[in-house]
C-alpha cells in the first residue's frame, strides 16, 4: 500500500524516508550512502515546490491525513539530506569526529 | 581596513581600558582547582536561567533541573504553585534525604503535573508551595512540627518569561543583576515564540571555550566556509568578519552584527535548497506576522546603532545564558553547565513563531537543521583547542579586536574567582588587579 497522496506516486520509492522524528531522519542520514541520498535529493528538490503547495491548498498542519504526514514526513527528509548533498558530499558534518548534538525536543508533525 | 566605524579609542578593546590588550592566560580553562572554586565563586552566587515559564502551563507544572555545575547531585525542582506562583526547591526529602521528584533513573530530569509531592521511600508529602503536609505514622516521631519540615527553597525569580534561581541567599534581585541589557530587552515577544526546538550536547572543554566561540564571529568566514556557496564563501573570508558595535555593562557584554542574508541580495549566494525554502542559518525570510519585531519597533537594546544592515545581536549574560536574536524574527538561548575544568554539557534551544502551514514549518525546519550543522562544527573544533592549551605548550594567547567579548568573559570570571578568595562574599565590586590574582593562583595550583 502506497504511503504518499497518489500526486505523488513518483516519490513512492524513497518511502522509507517518511519519518516524523528527526532522530530517526538523522540516523537514516547517517546509515546512508551518498548515492542513496544524491537520489532522494534530485527528486525531492524537484517536487518540493510541489508538496508545499499541495500540503497548503488542503490540510492544516494540525491534524492531518496519514498520507500528507507522511508527504510532510518525506520533505523533512529532503532538507535533511540537502546538507550531505549540497555542503559535506558525506554523511557527516566535516571534522565533526568525536561530537554529538542531540535533538531532545522538537515540534514533531 | 575597518567597514564599520570603532569607538574614539581607537578600538573597541581601547573602549573598555581595565581589558587590556596583551594576550589572554588560559590557565582558568585548564586547572581543575582553579575550576572548583569557579563552582562555588561563580555557579553558587550567581543567577541561572533554567528555562521558560511556556514549560510550566498550569498549576502544578513542574520540572527537575539537575544543576552539577553547582556542586555534585544538585538537582532543584521548579513548580507553578497553586496562586501561579513560580518556585525552586531543592530536590530532596526532610526525612532522610531521598531524592523527591524523579522517575526510573534519579539522576534523570523530569517534568509533568501534580497536586502535591510524595516521596517514594516513606510517602512524607509536600504541598506545592513547599509546606510538608503528611508524615507516615506521625506519632511515632518525636515532637516533630511539620512547619520546620518544609522543602528547602531556592531563590526563584522570573524576568520577560526567563526562569532563574540562585543558590546564594543573600544575591541581589534578578533584574539588578541583569541590567541595563536586560532593561534594554524587555518588550520583546518571547511568548510569540513557543515553537522550540531544543539540542543537547556533552562538550569535552571548558564552559568558557564554548561561550568564546560564540561571542567573536572572527571565526565564522574560515570554520564554516564550506557552509556557504564557493564564490560567495570566497568573498566572506577576504572581507573577514566585523561587528557593527560591541557593549559591556557590568558583568553582562553584547556584539551586534550584520547579516545581509536573510534574505540575500543574490539569490546565487545561497544554497539551492535555501532558494526554495526562503531560510538557512539566519533563519526564515520572511518574516512572521506578529506585531514587535519590526526593525522600528524592536525594543532599544536590540540593533541598538538602528544600523540598516541589522542581522543579528548576541546578548551574554554572565556566566553562561546566551540570548541571541536574529532580524528575522526568532531567537535562540545557549547555557553551558560545566562538571569539570573541560567537560560541559551545552544547551541550545531555538524559539520561532508557530508556523501557519507548511511552507513556513519546513523554513524553519531548515533553520533548525543548519543551527545543528554549524554548532557540530563549533563543538568539536573546541575539544581540539581544549586539549592543546592543556599542554601548557603556550599559556597565554593573543586576541583581536574582535574578540574583545572573551577578555571581557575572562575577566568577569576571575573577578568572581578572586572576589571569592578574598573572602568578601562573592561580590564583585571591588577592583583587583586580575594579574596579580593570577599568579597567585598559579601558586596556589602549583601546591596541589
Ligand atoms: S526519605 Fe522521604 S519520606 Fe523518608
Ligand atoms: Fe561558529
Amino acid at each position: 500500500m502506497s504511503k504518499l497522496p497518489e500526486e505523488f506516486a513518483d516519490l513512492e520509492r524513497f518511502s522509507d524516508w517518511c519519518l516524523p522524528t528527526e532522530e530517526e531522519r538523522y540516523s537514516k542520514r547517517l546509515n546512508s550512502t551518498m548515492a542513496e541520498m544524491q537520489e532522494l535529493y534530485d527528486a525531492g528538490m524537484a517536487r518540493l515546490e510541489d508538496i508545499m503547495v499541495y500540503v497548503d491548498a488542503r490540510v492544516p498542519l494540525k491534524g492531518m491525513p496519514k498520507d500528507a504526514k507522511a508527504l510532510v514526513h518525506l520533505g523533512q527528509s529532503i532538507v535533511m539530506v540537502s546538507f550531505p548533498v549540497e555542503v559535506w558530499k558525506q554523511p557527516r558534518v566535516l571534522d565533526s569526529g568525536a561530537s554529538y548534538i542531540q535533538l531532545i525536543k522538537e515540534p514533531v508533525v | 581596513m575597518a567597514h564599520f566605524p570603532k569607538p574614539a579609542a581607537g578600538s573597541w578593546t581601547q573602549n573598555w581600558p581595565e581589558l587590556g590588550t596583551a594576550p589572554v592566560n588560559y590557565e582558568d580553562s585548564i586547572n581543575p582547582e582553579h575550576f572548583k572554586v569557579e563552582q562555588q565563586a561563580i555557579f553558587k552566587k550567581t543567577w541561572l536561567n533554567v528555562g521558560r515559564v511556556e514549560r510550566l502551563p498550569k498549576k502544578g507544572s513542574y520540572f527537575t533541573r539537575e544543576m552539577p555545575s553547582a556542586g555534585p547531585g544538585t538537582s532543584v525542582i521548579i513548580v507553578k504553585d497553586k496562586q501561579e506562583v513560580v518556585r525552586a526547591f531543592y530536590n530532596m526529602c526532610r526525612h532522610r534525604g531521598n531524592k523527591l521528584v524523579w522517575n526510573d533513573y534519579p539522576g534523570e530530569e523530569v517534568s509533568g503535573t501534580c497536586r502535591q509531592f510524595t516521596c517514594k521511600y516513606h510517602a512524607w508529602r509536600y504541598s506545592l508551595e513547599g509546606d510538608l503536609t503528611f508524615v507516615q505514622q506521625e506519632g511515632e516521631f518525636f515532637d516533630l512540627d511539620k512547619g520546620d519540615y518544609g522543602l528547602v527553597p531556592v531563590r526563584c525569580e522570573v524576568w520577560e518569561g526567563f526562569i532563574f534561581i540562585n543558590f546564594d541567599n543573600g544575591a541581589a534581585p534578578l533584574t539588578e543583576y541583569l541590567g541595563d541589557f536586560a532593561k534594554g530587552l524587555e518588550g520583546y515577544p518571547f511568548h510569540e515564540m513557543t515553537e522550540h526546538y531544543s539540542y543537547r550536547s556533552e562538550i569535552n572543554a571548558n564552559w568558557k571555550l564554548f561561550i568564546d566561540a560564540f561571542v567573536e564571529f572572527y571565526h565564522a568566514p574560515i570554520l564554516h566556509m564550506k557552509q556557504a556557496e564557493k564564490e560567495e564563501a570566497e568573498k566572506l573570508a577576504k572581507f573577514g568578519f566585523e561587528a557593527l558595535a560591541y557593549d559591556i555593562k557590568g558583568i553582562h557584554s553584547m556584539v551586534s552584527s550584520w547579516g545581509g542574508m536573510s534574505p540575500p541580495k543574490d539569490l546565487s549566494m545561497v544554497k539551492p535548497i535555501e532558494r526554495i525554502l526562503h531560510s538557512g542559518l539566519f533563519g526564515p525570510w520572511d518574516r512572521p506576522d506578529i506585531e514587535g519585531i519590526q526593525p522600528d519597533e524592536l525594543p532599544p537594546a536590540i540593533n541598538p546603532g538602528r544600523h540598516k544592515s541589522w542581522g543579528t545581536d548576541s546578548f551574554e549574560f554572565f556566566p553562561n545564558f546566551t540570548l541571541l536574536f536574529w532580524a528575522p524574527g526568532w531567537y535562540l538561548t545557549y547555557h553551558y553547565w560545566p562538571t569539570a575544568v573541560d567537560k560541559h554539557i551545552f544547551e541550545a534551544d531555538l524559539y520561532f513563531v508557530p508556523p501557519k502551514n507548511l511552507r513556513e514549518r519546513l523554513s524553519q525546519e531548515l533553520a533548525a537543521v543548519t543551527f545543528k550543522e554549524y554548532a557540530f562544527q563549533d563543538a568539536n573544533t573546541l575539544e581540539a583547542t581544549q586539549t592543546q592549551i592543556g599542554t601548557r605548550v603556550v599559556t597565554d594567547f593573543p586576541l583581536c579586536d574582535q574578540e574583545i567579548l572573551l577578555r571581557h568573559l575572562h575577566k568577569t570570571a576571575w573577578d568572581y574567582v578572586n572576589a571569592y578568595k578574598n573572602n568578601d562574599n562573592g561580590s564583585t565590586n571591588g577592583k583587583h588587579d586580575a594579574k596579580a590574582s593570577q599568579d597567585e593562583a598559579e601558586k596556589d595550583a602549583a601546591h596541589v
